[in-house]
């Protein structure tokens, strides 16, 4: 017997006319686990990214603000470079590049495998350094936006320059710059997405596997299309909720 | 002009145990073409209270923040406490004085600024007590003791736990002025503190001025518009114009019997309100 979902039936006729696709979602609810998965691990890997991308960004925005001239040329090509370049390509760089950069079993080969034993891994260090270079220009935005009249109140305190940032430049700056901090976690919630090319198995390759399992390609990312829609929404309103909870303002 | 009202001779050799409380010497400042200040010389005794005077752009604010280094000078010598401020001599020659230095000098001198400058991000008590913690290393309660008394000083303990935002103008200018007085400086400095306020704010926050200026427990320099809070508040008052000093004296001899026709002119658009 022909499977059904090879599509050798006949879509059903509607009002006379016949529909070119019928759909049929049991194949995304009985596989319902690939999706929650692929969700979770999404939202894993841009928490991730975010993390260690504002650790990243917070020190590079500072170095860059410290008018060192070594410092600011070594964050402005990092920033330059990463921004200029597709997200995929440094992924493959990562993925199938940096292993065969060394000789095989050499020192360098070791460690790169170790530092990136799996696609997951890959993607998550290539997603912080990604993000780093993102948050390193809204950092830096955020830190001359702070006036300077707070940096002369703490000036005239007698606090040095280093308290001076952590404890008046951080803290405004991090309020001033929390809305777009909030875009750019949407932004690699969905950009996790490519994460799919190198086989890891997040929300985008569950609906590949639907479409490359069952033929149902209209089905798989119509419902990986739909999570993504709702969770960065969610995500965003949570967010704003959360901005909102802060009682002061700059 | 009587020899009473001319700016006292500069003194250009190191502190001595006669040296005011601030001595400014033959000062000049520059901003690339612009000449701010000419060569100022101004001497304020321990315990003084001073306002200084002028039209705007003469140069009032930029020799308050020299005197906290919040700008740099380029001639001549301001002491503040017999210590020289943001150089050192050598050989004659001025130095700039190490991060550390300049910041504990600092301490020694509050300022209050026109736009109150309190941190957003810090309750009133929190913007109190923040520079006697950090940089006083005072234990944190014994700060916040302390912050509570002084926010009651300027009438504001019931708004200890509230963000700036949340205050008014002249609520926050008055917690600017307990946050100054925290540190504990030898001189206060206040730089047109009530120009930014409403009209009906600027009373309460010049009523605590006065009060701290009749207690004579602080050294302070007061740049204002204010002319009736001059008269009755300064013990001196220095008319500033085009980056010199004009003319100084008591109150009562400079507002009422001005000598030189730059201060006449400026005083008489105060006299027309």
């Amino acid at each position: 017997m022909i499977p059904d979902h090879l599509n050798l039936v006949p879509p059903p006729l509607i009002w006379g006319i016949r529909l070119p696709y019928q759909l049929r979602w049991e194949y995304v609810l009985n596989n319902k686990d690939w999706f929650i998965d692929g969700l979770l691990l999404a939202l894993e890997m841009a928490l991730i990214g975010l993390a260690f991308g504002s650790v990243i960004g917070l020190i590079c925005a500072f170095l860059h603000s410290s008018g060192n001239r070594v410092a600011v040329a070594v964050v402005t090509t990092y920033v330059e470079l990463i921004r200029n370049v597709p997200l995929l390509l440094l992924v493959f760089i990562f993925h199938f590049g940096l292993p065969q950069a060394f000789p095989r079993r050499s020192t360098g080969q070791e460690l790169v495998l170790d530092l990136l034993p799996t696609p997951e891994r890959t993607f998550m260090v290539v997603l912080s350094i990604y993000a780093g270079a993102y948050l390193t220009e809204i950092f830096r935005a955020g830190i001359l936006s702070v006036g300077r009249r707070y940096l002369d109140a703490g000036r005239s305190l007698g606090l040095t320059r280093m308290q001076i940032a952590r404890s008046i430049t951080l803290p405004i700056m991090l309020r001033t710059v929390l809305p777009s901090l909030s875009n750019t976690f949407i932004s690699l919630f969905k950009d996790t997405g490519i994460a799919f090319f190198i086989g890891v198995r997040e929300l985008s390759f569950a609906a590949n596997r639907v479409n490359t399992d069952f033929f149902r390609p209209i089905e798989g990312w119509a419902a990986a299309g739909l999570l993504y829609l709702v969770t960065a929404w969610f995500l965003a309103f949570g967010l704003r909720f959360l901005e909102g909870r802060i009682k002061w303002t700059v | 002009m009587s020899d009473s009202r001319q700016a006292v001779a500069p003194a250009t050799t190191a502190a001595t145990a006669t040296m005011p409380m601030v001595r400014i010497a033959g000062v000049h400042k520059r901003y690339g073409d612009l000449h701010v200040l000419r060569g100022v010389d101004l001497d304020v005794q321990t315990g003084e209270v001073v306002c200084i005077i002028g039209p705007s752009g003469s140069g009032k604010t930029t020799l308050l923040r020299c005197i906290n280094f919040l700008e740099t000078y380029q001639e001549g010598r301001i002491w503040v406490d017999g210590q020289l401020v943001g150089y050192r001599e050598r050989n004659g020659k001025l130095v700039p004085a190490s991060e550390k230095e300049i910041a504990r000098l600092r301490t020694e001198t509050a300022m209050v600024f026109q736009q109150f400058n309190l941190f957003p991000h810090m309750t009133a008590l929190q913007n109190v007590t923040f520079g006697p913690i950090k940089v006083r290393k005072v234990p944190k309660d014994v700060a916040r003791q302390r912050g509570m008394e002084l926010l009651a000083r300027v009438g504001l303990a019931n708004k200890a736990d509230s963000y700036p935002a949340h205050l008014s103008g002249g609520q926050q200018q008055r917690v600017a002025i307990a946050r100054a007085l925290a540190m504990e400086p030898k001189v206060m400095l206040f730089d047109e503190v009530t120009s930014a306020l409403d009209p009906e704010l600027v009373g309460e926050v010049l009523a605590v001025m006065q009060d701290l200026a009749a207690s004579h427990g602080v050294t302070m320099i007061v740049v204002t518009h204010e002319m009736l809070f001059a008269r009755e508040a300064a013990d001196r008052i220095v008319f500033m114009d085009q980056g010199i000093v004009i003319e100084q004296g008591p109150p009562a001899q400079v507002l009422d019997d001005p000598q030189s026709e730059r201060l006449r002119a400026f005083l008489s658009r105060f006299r027309s309100a």
